[in-house]
């Protein structure tokens, strides 16, 4: 149950964000999240209004974006689509394999309204 | 996976990377901007900062990660009363409470600082950081972080440490590599614990432990050990010494090293570390 901490986490960057862009409110956010990295979606899902609370994206919707996993082979040099604990290669069945994608846990996009009305 | 080492900057997403990202206007009077900021960065600042402390000091540091009751601690009891005379050693323990294990490590004689993380999961790099203050590095060959007990969260957190290493207890079960891949995947070397009892259990085959670990597509080696019976002790007592070696090749370039999950990223998307 590190959910939290990483909500904790995620806040800190878009409060930094907001700083930044002078934001008075965010509405959304959009995170990146691949099976390895750790982090439960559901669990995070949950945790995240209790971090967000009294924060500046009080009330702010949670995107979460699915990244999939995907290995790049070394011996045959295909990309394939791979699951969390079988990163074999799809295409010659070789385990050493280099992961692609899949262990992101990212913050991508965020949504929010400026402190003055925008000229 | 993270700003800090790079590993997620791709050539379609650099551009991301400005300072303060792209902006856009939505349709609604408000703003978007697109970013790619690693939720754990914070973390890895840190991670970065104590890893930077340990090299200017010449301290390999070791994250020791396993279920709880594994036999962290009492691997280190065998660690440091093998290698105790020949490597100046200290430990950093994690545990939600007491002071049992550092106590178990003081009693070799053996700087310990015991970190009570109350009902965190896992240590970070910031605890880890606040911990360091209580040890005199200078003195220090070798550094084990013993993180709290658990297969799940201390795998996301990078606290600065060289080299990870996980602990198999075989009353587990040999397809824990399976469950838990995010964990056994970050491992440098796995030990399989308590093969004393591999006898007794009859079900654990280290065949089938070591083909999970493969299918993870790791290249890890699979120690077999028992601080009872003594077996494999001296292969991992090799493993510990063979890397503090490649640790200090490495310092004596100017270079750290990192476990070897981290660097992966990095050359995938054509970056130097």
């Amino acid at each position: 149950m590190h959910e939290l901490s990483v909500c904790q986490a995620l806040i800190d960057q878009v409060e930094n964000l907001a700083r930044e862009q002078r934001a008075r409110r965010v509405l959304s956010l959009v995170v990146g999240v691949g099976p390895l990295s750790g982090v439960e979606v559901s669990l995070l899902e949950q945790a995240y209004p209790v971090a967000a609370a009294g924060t500046v994206a009080e009330g702010a919707e949670l995107e979460l974006e699915h990244r999939p996993i995907r290995v790049h082979c070394r011996t045959c040099g295909e990309e394939s689509a791979a699951t969390a604990n079988r990163l074999l290669c799809a295409s010659c069945g070789d385990w050493q394999t280099d992961l692609v994608s899949g262990d992101e846990l990212v913050l991508t996009r965020v949504e929010f309204l400026r402190e003055q009305a925008y000229v | 996976m993270c700003d800090t080492c790079g590993c997620n900057v791709t050539h379609g997403n650099r551009h991301l990377l400005a300072p303060g990202g792209r902006l856009e206007k939505t349709g609604q009077g408000s703003e978007a901007v697109t970013v790619l900021r690693n939720l754990l960065s914070e973390n890895d600042r840190s991670a970065a900062h104590n890893r930077n402390h340990f090299d200017r000091h010449g301290v390999f540091a070791i994250n020791l990660m396993s279920s709880p009751g594994a036999g962290k601690t009492a691997l280190l009891e065998a660690t440091i009363d093998a290698l105790g005379e020949r490597f100046r050693i200290a430990v950093i323990e994690g545990d939600l409470e007491t002071e049992n294990d550092a106590q178990r490590i003081r009693a070799r004689g053996v700087p310990a600082v015991q970190i009570t993380t109350g009902s965190a999961c896992h240590l970070d790099a910031h605890m880890v950081h606040d911990a360091l203050h209580q040890l005199e590095l200078d003195g220090i060959d070798i550094l084990f972080i013993e993180n709290v007990g658990n297969l799940v969260c201390p795998a996301s957190f990078d606290l600065g440490q060289h080299r990870n290493v996980t602990l198999l207890s075989v009353p587990e079960g040999d397809d824990k590599p399976a469950k838990y891949p995010v964990m056994f995947r970050a491992a440098d070397v796995v030990a399989l614990t308590k093969v004393d009892l591999l006898p007794v259990l009859g079900d654990f085959s280290t065949e089938r432990a070591r083909d999970h670990m493969r299918a993870l597509a790791s290249a890890a080696p699979v120690l077999e050990l028992s601080v009872r019976s003594d077996a494999g002790i001296s292969a991992w007592l090799e493993w510990l010494a063979a890397e503090l070696e490649h640790y200090r090749e490495h310092a004596r370039r100017g270079e750290t090293l990192r476990p070897r999950i981290q660097p992966e990223g990095l050359r995938l998307h054509g970056l130097k570390a």
